[in-house]
């Protein structure tokens, strides 16, 4: 596990270094950037709706039941903004990018293409790990907006319809408003980043390091998925921690 | 053929020295020894598993040894910028060519990643590689539309782009019919002709390394068993190399 972790710090460190080679390689930043943001989109819109749909449904008879519903737009605005919009987009991320990310990397391993452009003299941290990852750090957050807005979208539409809450949509978002601060969203938006980086180093070094056949690509993106979200999650109470201290 | 004839200065000197491998605590290379003349077409034959790939990736630089050297032109291969120096090409047994990129993209990507030519001349580079190993028209096409044998020339096509000096080729010949076969062994000695590089082959098939070897090594159980021309291999009286150069179908 710890030459896991420090193969892991070796390549974030090779990719920082690889950084002013970014321009060369910006048409590849682009694919990979198309790639996330199209198969992705869909699904974290579809996601976070329910998402806010559901936190409004949880909670909302609850305060409204204590006379408290005119905080609901506020409570889950924060909560989309600062914790489950985030967390939720890279959970989902780290399952359809990283895993494709491991596999893509794992059978070029496997069939020798990471080899083939080794003898190219063409480094497959410049060529295959840089791209993929400025794509990733630049592709969730964005996706991590999209998922806010329609979280809190879902919330107010819940909390508007269901009958046991009926909170107005004017009550719900001028609450909201109120609350949400652009510091909360930039709360979100930086732990996002964190954790795109996270998944982003994890698949590729997973990939790299894969070994056998269909089997082994397998075992990858396994890892590579499962090693993400647990990161993601360790991440998240750490850089938590450290945003209630700023 | 001698290597000496063919000694032009572009291609580069290849020497191993006590090289040592191994893999989970076993050792496939114990110790190996060679010399690789520039210009030599040198053919490094064994039956599988006998450390013939390893000791091929050690020369360019995909393996790290355990103990001993490579040295390229009399550098050790882990001098930074050797790659840069001395061009090194490798041919790989499944032709290794990159599955998102099509067959013309894979060709050029040599030159088109360091940014050697502009775009108009890869490609016209690129169509005259393609077309010096038969496979004009196929610049467009992915590399899972071609065959193993097509993919083969089409690695070799890679090969050629780079004009390199030193050129490994991973079991050339292997799923390839005969036809193709002599077509692919003509290329090697072409390749030697055309741009003066030194051609290093790993092969088991005895009909290309008798036709085009200057030099042939026999390697079993990562241990160099003969070094010598084809008539000097073909009369070593060791067993090994006798019952691996004489293996035939027997009638039932």
């Amino acid at each position: 596990m710890f030459h896991d972790i420090g193969q892991a710090i070796l390549l974030f460190w090779r990719t920082l270094q690889a950084l002013p080679l970014l321009w060369i390689h910006r048409r590849k930043v682009l694919e990979q950037l198309f790639e996330i943001g199209n198969a992705s989109l869909f699904m974290a819109c579809v996601l976070s709706l329910f998402i806010g749909g559901v936190l409004a449904l949880q909670t909302g008879p609850l305060l409204v039941e204590r006379g408290l519903g005119n905080v609901l737009g506020g409570m889950v605005g924060l909560s989309m903004c600062k914790e489950l919009g985030p967390v939720m987009m890279a959970i989902l991320i780290a399952g359809r990018i990283g895993s494709a990310m491991a596999a893509e990397i794992g059978s070029m391993t496997v069939y020798q293409e990471i080899d083939a452009l080794r003898t190219m003299n063409i480094s497959p941290i410049n060529y295959l790990v840089l791209p993929r990852i400025v794509a990733i750090c630049i592709a969730l957050p964005t996706l991590v907006i999209f998922a806010i807005l329609i979280g809190w979208l879902g919330g107010a539409v819940v909390a508007a319809n269901n009958d046991l809450i009926s909170v107005p949509y004017q009550t719900y978002f001028s609450n909201l408003e109120s609350l949400v601060q652009l510091g909360d969203l930039a709360n979100g938006l930086l732990k996002s980043f964190a954790f795109a980086l996270a998944i982003g180093i994890v698949s590729c070094h997973q990939g790299l390091q894969t070994i056998g056949g269909p089997r082994g690509i397998g075992r990858s993106v396994t890892k590579a998925v499962v090693n993400s979200i647990v990161l993601i999650l360790i991440l998240d109470y750490f850089l938590t921690r450290m945003m209630i201290h700023l | 053929m001698n290597a000496s004839n063919h000694n032009s200065g572009h291609g580069g000197r290849v020497e191993v020295r006590g090289l040592r491998k191994s893999f989970s605590g076993e050792e496939v290379l114990h110790g190996v020894d060679l010399r690789v003349e520039p210009g030599e077409i040198f053919v490094i034959m064994g039956p599988s598993g006998s450390g013939k790939s390893v000791l091929l990736k050690h020369l360019i630089g995909l393996e790290t040894p355990d103990a001993g050297e490579v040295l390229i032109g009399g550098e050790p291969i882990a001098t930074p910028g050797l790659m840069d120096r001395h061009r090194m090409a490798m041919v790989f047994q499944s032709g290794a060519l990159l599955n998102s990129l099509t067959v013309g993209e894979n060709v050029g990507l040599y030159l088109s990643e360091h940014r050697l030519k502009p775009a108009p001349e890869i490609e016209a580079i690129v169509a005259a590689k393609l077309d010096l190993v038969g496979l004009k028209g196929a610049k467009d096409r992915m590399p899972n539309e071609l065959s193993g044998g097509m993919k083969k020339r089409a690695s070799i096509a890679r090969a050629l782009v780079m004009e390199p000096e030193l050129i490994l080729y991973d079991e050339p010949t292997s799923e390839l019919d005969p036809l193709m076969a002599v077509t692919i062994g003509q290329e090697i000695v072409n390749m030697r002709r055309r741009i003066h590089a030194t051609s290093i082959v790993v092969s088991h098939d005895r009909d290309l390394a008798f036709g085009i070897a200057d030099r042939i090594a026999i390697i079993h159980n990562g241990r160099i068993l003969c070094v010598g021309s084809a008539d000097e291999v073909r009369a070593t009286p060791n067993s090994v190399i006798q019952e691996f150069l004489n293996a035939n179908f027997k009638p039932v």
